[in-house]
């Protein structure tokens, strides 16, 4: 079976998707260990999984529902949850724009 | 002068003195929870030797990324010593420590990632809440591979840490700094995580007792997210007897976290002494592969003898798929992290992403390929079809025994520097650990002897969903007969 062979292009498109900012030289190394790593995980590929179902989860568990209704003695306070931001304004998280329609 | 209880203990008719003990944290929660019932110590001189084995030894073993200050210790010592009576938990009073992928309210969480070096939560996680609320001590935070993403507890911004055993090799990990604390005597137990292996991988380096629960049988609430479908909530100790006291406090329904099982929380004491004869072990031909170090099968036969001479017997069974559980690992595994690490953007808490590792960032970025358009099929969801399948071998060779019986790595603690220069040796050194996360069994690993470098070297039982008590007995009953739990580094003046 032929391997996967990952291009820097690649993983810089990767990198974009999963909001990531690589250097040149990381782009290259992942490049590299990338289709190294493919090359053990794709063995998976030549397994006949035909007609079985998938796992998504080992818990024997279905719809794990509460009564919704608010637990008073489980919340935080504005302040609690703001504590941690790098940037608030008026007890609000402040981010980045990203809309630009002037 | 070394201690010795006065009177039968009323937690185990087979309480035990560590065999080179000149260390009051050398003996077991029993023996520990009976000194100080009938006063014979006090959590105070329990706390005061594990801050100082902290300040005479983790400056080279760099076990802890936080410590909590001496004088809030000590007021909790306190606390817990004017607090106790004779019906008090097993655990009060007793300092313990914490990987640090846990939340705790007003104190530093980092999971050992600059990307969240500076965070403080503002509440505490199920499971270590449950400790406290029994009256442990929690002197503080243990380093590990970032996020949990290694083995080796060298992927952190804190610098890696070192093997009590010999400081040139890892802890393992990625819980290396706890298994790294409890066996330098720096905490009497220790609560980890384990995604594919990162309790039971460290314990066995590190000469101690490490438990991989039944998925959902610890609540995960608050604790930081690898891979959800795997991550599991465990105990590190010196003994198995150890572990049972704590996971008695740790398990059970919460409903915080909804992944969590219903089903009843045994006594996990009571069934330690129980005898092993015409119990069967299972011995998988795929845990015995050319990759295992020969030293690693001779400790492993030797165990099987142990085990025989205890009543047990041993038939040979089969787990085909097993050499494909770092594929199905690997790719569940890597999909849920890059899912659960999106979450990290800097505004609510912690830094930019520029802060992962190059480890992390290589883990979130593979996760992120088998998820994306046009590979999902044939990378994430063909390893979600196999682990149906993996799950099915494992029940088969389950109906033949009560446990499998296997390594848990490759072979001892290798060098610094060794593994998290290799991605690829790096991954293929959990072959042995992560089935048992893709299953969802429950798994405990145990010391059974050293290498010729006098490195720890550990055994692996596995059972089935919930059979905690069954592997809790095997483990006590090896541990009944042999001593090698007992030896401790040479650095606290162990001998082999």
């Amino acid at each position: 079976m032929p391997t996967t062979t990952i291009t820097t292009n690649q993983v810089a498109h990767i990198a974009q998707l999963a909001n990531l900012t690589l250097s040149d030289a990381e782009q290259g190394q992942f490049a590299h260990s990338f289709t190294d790593i493919l090359a053990v995980i794709e063995t998976l590929k030549k397994l006949d999984t035909e007609g079985v179902e998938p796992t998504h989860q080992v818990t024997n568990l279905e719809n794990v529902l509460r009564e919704d209704v608010v637990d008073e003695t489980n919340q935080f306070t504005q302040t609690q949850a703001l504590a941690n931001a790098t940037q608030t304004h008026n007890g609000y998280f402040v981010v980045e724009r990203i809309l630009h329609n002037e | 002068m070394q201690r010795r209880p006065t009177m039968d203990t009323l937690l185990s008719k087979e309480f035990y003195t560590m065999s080179n003990a000149n260390n009051l944290l050398d003996n077991s929660i029993a023996i520990l929870s009976q000194l100080l019932r009938t006063k014979q110590c006090s959590a105070v001189e329990l706390l005061t030797e594990a801050t100082a084995n902290i300040d005479k030894h983790d400056a080279s073993i760099n076990s802890f990324i936080t410590v909590q200050a001496k004088g809030h210790l000590m007021t909790m010592a306190q606390e817990s010593d004017k607090r106790r009576t004779t019906d008090s938990s097993p655990l009060e009073g007793l300092p313990y420590s914490v990987k640090d992928s846990y939340v705790t309210d007003g104190l530093t969480t980092t999971a050992a990632s600059n990307v969240l070096k500076d965070f403080i939560p503002p509440y505490t996680a199920t499971a270590i809440k449950k400790i406290n609320t029994q009256g442990a001590v929690l002197v503080g935070k243990n380093n590990q591979d970032a996020w949990g993403h290694g083995g080796s507890t060298e992927n952190t911004d804190f610098g890696p840490t070192h093997n009590p055993w010999n400081t040139s090799h890892t802890a393992g990990g990625s819980s290396g700094g706890t298994a790294a604390a409890i066996a330098a005597r720096m905490a009497v137990f220790g609560i980890g995580e384990d995604t594919g292996g990162s309790i039971r991988n460290p314990a066995s380096f590190c000469n101690l007792s490490g438990l991989k629960v039944t998925y959902g049988r610890v609540s995960r609430y608050g604790t930081i997210a690898y891979a959800s479908s795997l991550d599991t909530v465990g105990p590190l100790a010196k003994s198995v007897e150890d572990l049972a006291f704590v996971l008695h406090a740790l398990a059970g329904r919460d409903t915080l976290d909804g992944s969590s099982a219903h089903e009843a929380v045994p006594n996990y004491t009571e069934q330690l002494s129980s005898s092993l004869k015409g119990k069967v072990i299972g011995l998988p031909k795929e845990f015995f592969s050319d990759v295992l170090d020969s030293e690693v099968k001779a400790i492993i036969s030797r165990a099987i003898v142990t085990f025989e001479q205890l009543g047990a017997t041993c038939v040979d069974v089969s787990i085909p798929l097993l050499e494909q559980a770092i594929p199905i690992y690997y790719l569940l595994a890597l999909s849920e992290t890059s899912s659960n690490l999106a979450r990290y953007d800097g505004v609510r808490f912690g830094t930019d992403r520029s802060h992962f590792t190059p480890e992390t960032k290589r883990r979130i970025m593979l996760g992120t390929y088998a998820l994306s358009a046009g590979y999902a099929d044939e990378l994430y969801k063909k390893a979600q079809t196999a682990r149906t399948q993996l799950i099915t071998e494992y029940a088969t060779a389950l109906e033949q025994c009560d446990v499998l019986l296997g390594p848990v790595t490759p072979g001892p603690a290798p060098k610094l520097g060794e593994l998290i220069n290799d991605p690829v040796q790096n991954m293929l050194a959990d072959l042995f650990t992560v089935a048992s996360n893709v299953v969802g069994v429950p798994s405990l690993a145990i010391p059974a002897g050293f290498s010729s470098t006098q490195l720890p070297i550990g055994i692996q039982l596995t059972g089935k969903k919930f059979a905690e008590p069954l592997l809790l007995n095997f483990g006590h009953q090896f541990q009944s007969v042999t001593d090698w739990h007992t030896k401790k580094p040479e650095l606290l003046g162990g001998k082999l």
